[in-house]
């Protein structure tokens, strides 16, 4: 540990300093400072990820206490992964997000003090190395989002709001039971004490508490059935923030479901549980796609569309559980790239929506005419994202379900391939929707304006890294298999 | 009946009630009672079960300080968003919204 500073800790601090910092500054201010430090952490995850792949995974002992006194931070391959994508989202995103509450102002007060302590919350979720630290980061990273998402105010602001936070809650806490469980049953919350204790003769509170714990992250995930409060929280926030708890916040509870069924839970795994949440991912994609399909406002369609993308996450359950160990790594490889394409293009499209809502001056995809002509870069973004969405070569979403379709048919669980060609098409279908209503003239009456630069330039740049994700995604996957069992 | 079992019962039947109070009530006060009162449950069930042969383990006691702080801070966003919604809407329930018929607001 000769670096110095040790990249682990600081991306936790960094955060949470500026964080801070920009509310000290006032109101709306602190945007420059975000920009400045967001890109040093995506230099800290990049040493990070160096020194992973050089050494293998690593701890750090905050304090020099060590644990069970102290807290254990831990990073792998796969925190590295997510820390990656959570930085190299987080950049454009606040890019986006200074010009964006130039133009439209509503909500800027509290933006960037709730975005630091997002992302601190992230970034320390991604590499906590215990149950309980790991409930006081979701805990953090739901109270942020809340806050994001009614910082705009109004009623169905406020409202989503609410519902959110009651789902959030009601996770965190079947979450919590689940972690007494364990405690009561093992005295240990270390996920490193507690992998050898678990095996599939554990008694029936821990398969209880185990049950508890994925369910509450499955609700805050928004996998269906649990999807009710995704919409309109993710659709009625300012596009900045939609685009951060799209891209990013959805993924922290689905990385701690596939690290806790990978690790911790896989002696209890069962292939019945991975077929039924596989059923779901299933359901969602068909479901979310097709109310995406129905949407009359653009940023509804984009969540509905997170709904459906979040499915294809948990197709990898049953494609990785008792299945030859080839088709579980593909599986594992396919679904970790699919929340990688899926952030950095949900993020690419809920910015190109935000750019055109400013443009036309209203949430109508009926009213998009003229967007072609006036801001080809930004639909050229909306339709690249789509692109990856899809699932079309070659884009990282390609890759994903590439991945995916193999441990299908090497599993022999052909079943999987037809849900993920119909939601392929679902997919094309709203996103040509969208994109046939933008290269129509503008409407008689409608005017749509120019928007500033950095608005399209950053959509464009999020877009652009998922495609290129496609194209040089084996350095991501070579580091993913960092710490993980050869 | 030892001491822990019976400490851990009443923390699962709290947070059962707790559980039906935040699904079940339309009040927003009272959902929002229901959540610290299924937090309590979770709460009981560790520090009851984070007891070996009478002897108290400071861990869960730990765990639960941390707890009762974030339980705090979630209640207060709570409190703060319902008083919003009280005064944007005029009554302390969730209004049924219906975004994509409502004009957008942004």
């Amino acid at each position: 540990m000769t670096d110095f500073p040790d990249p682990l800790p600081w991306l936790i601090v960094l955060p949470l300093l500026w964080g801070t910092l920009a509310f000290l500054l006032g109101p709306g201010r602190g945007g420059r400072l975000a920009i400045a430090a967001i890109a040093l952490q995506g230099v800290l995850a990049l040493q990070l990820a160096g020194q992973l792949l050089d050494d293998g995974s690593r701890v750090y002992a905050v304090g020099g206490w060590g644990a069970p006194l102290g807290i254990d931070l831990m990073a792998d391959g796969l925190a590295a992964v997510m820390l990656l994508l959570t930085q190299a989202v987080a950049l454009p995103l606040a890019v986006f997000a200074r010009g964006y509450f130039a133009a439209s102002p509503k909500g800027r007060e509290l933006f960037w003090p709730l975005t630091g302590f997002l992302l601190a919350a992230l970034n320390a979720l991604f590499v906590s190395a215990d149950l309980f630290n790991i409930y006081v980061t979701l805990e953090l990273l739901g109270l942020a989002a809340v806050g994001l998402v009614a910082i705009a105010g109004g009623r169905q602001p406020v409202t989503a709001a609410m519902r959110y936070l009651f789902a959030t809650l009601l996770g965190s806490g079947a979450y919590l039971l689940g972690v007494a469980l364990i405690y009561g049953s093992y005295g240990s919350v270390s996920l490193a004490v507690l992998t050898p204790l678990l095996t599939s003769e554990a008694p029936l509170a821990v398969t209880l508490a185990a049950a508890l714990i994925l369910t509450g992250l499955l609700l805050k995930t928004a996998l269906f059935p649990f999807h009710f409060w995704l919409p309109p929280a993710h659709g009625g926030a300012p596009a900045p923030v939609s685009a951060l708890l799209s891209a990013l916040v959805i993924k922290a509870s689905f990385y701690l479901v596939l690290r806790l069924w990978l690790e911790l839970f896989a002696p209890l795994a069962t292939v019945a549980a991975a077929q039924l949440i596989g059923a779901l991912g299933a359901a969602a994609i068909l479901w979310g796609s097709w109310l995406a399909l129905t949407q009359t406002r653009l940023k509804m369609l984009v969540a509905y569309s997170t709904v459906a993308q979040v499915g294809y996450l948990f197709l990898l359950f049953p494609l990785a559980t008792l299945v030859p160990l080839g088709a579980a790594d593909s599986a594992v490889q396919g679904g970790v790239m699919q929340a990688v394409a899926h952030g950095l293009a949900k993020a690419a499209m809920f910015a190109a929506a935000g750019s055109m809502i400013v443009a036309t001056g209203r949430d109508d995809i009926g009213r998009l005419g003229g967007v072609g002509a006036r801001l080809p870069l930004t639909l050229f973004s909306f339709g690249l994202a789509g692109v990856t969405l899809m699932g079309l070569p070659p884009s990282g979403g390609f890759s994903a379900k590439w991945l995916l379709l193999m441990a299908a048919l090497e599993s022999g669980q052909w079943w999987w391939v037809a849900v993920m060609i119909a939601g392929g098409l679902l997919t094309a279908a709203y996103v040509f929707k969208v994109l046939r209503r933008a290269f129509l003239p503008v409407a008689e009456g409608d005017r749509v304006t120019r928007v500033p630069r950095t608005l399209e330039f950053s959509a464009f740049a999020l877009a652009l890294a998922a495609i290129l994700l496609g194209l040089f995604g084996a350095p991501l996957l070579e580091l993913l298999a960092v710490g993980r069992a050869a | 009946m030892s001491a822990a079992l019976l400490y851990a019962l009443a923390g699962a039947a709290l947070f059962a009630i707790g559980l039906a109070g935040l699904l079940l009530q339309p009040h927003l006060l009272r959902k929002i009672l229901a959540f610290n009162i299924l937090g309590s449950g979770a709460f009981l069930i560790l520090v009851g079960l984070g007891q070996r042969d009478g002897i108290i383990d400071p861990v869960p006691q730990a765990m639960v300080l941390t707890g009762i702080v974030v339980a705090i801070a979630a209640t207060a966003l709570a409190l703060a968003l319902a008083r919003q919604l009280l005064d944007l809407t005029g009554q302390m329930r969730l209004p049924e919204d219906r975004p994509d018929t409502e004009p957008a607001d942004d």
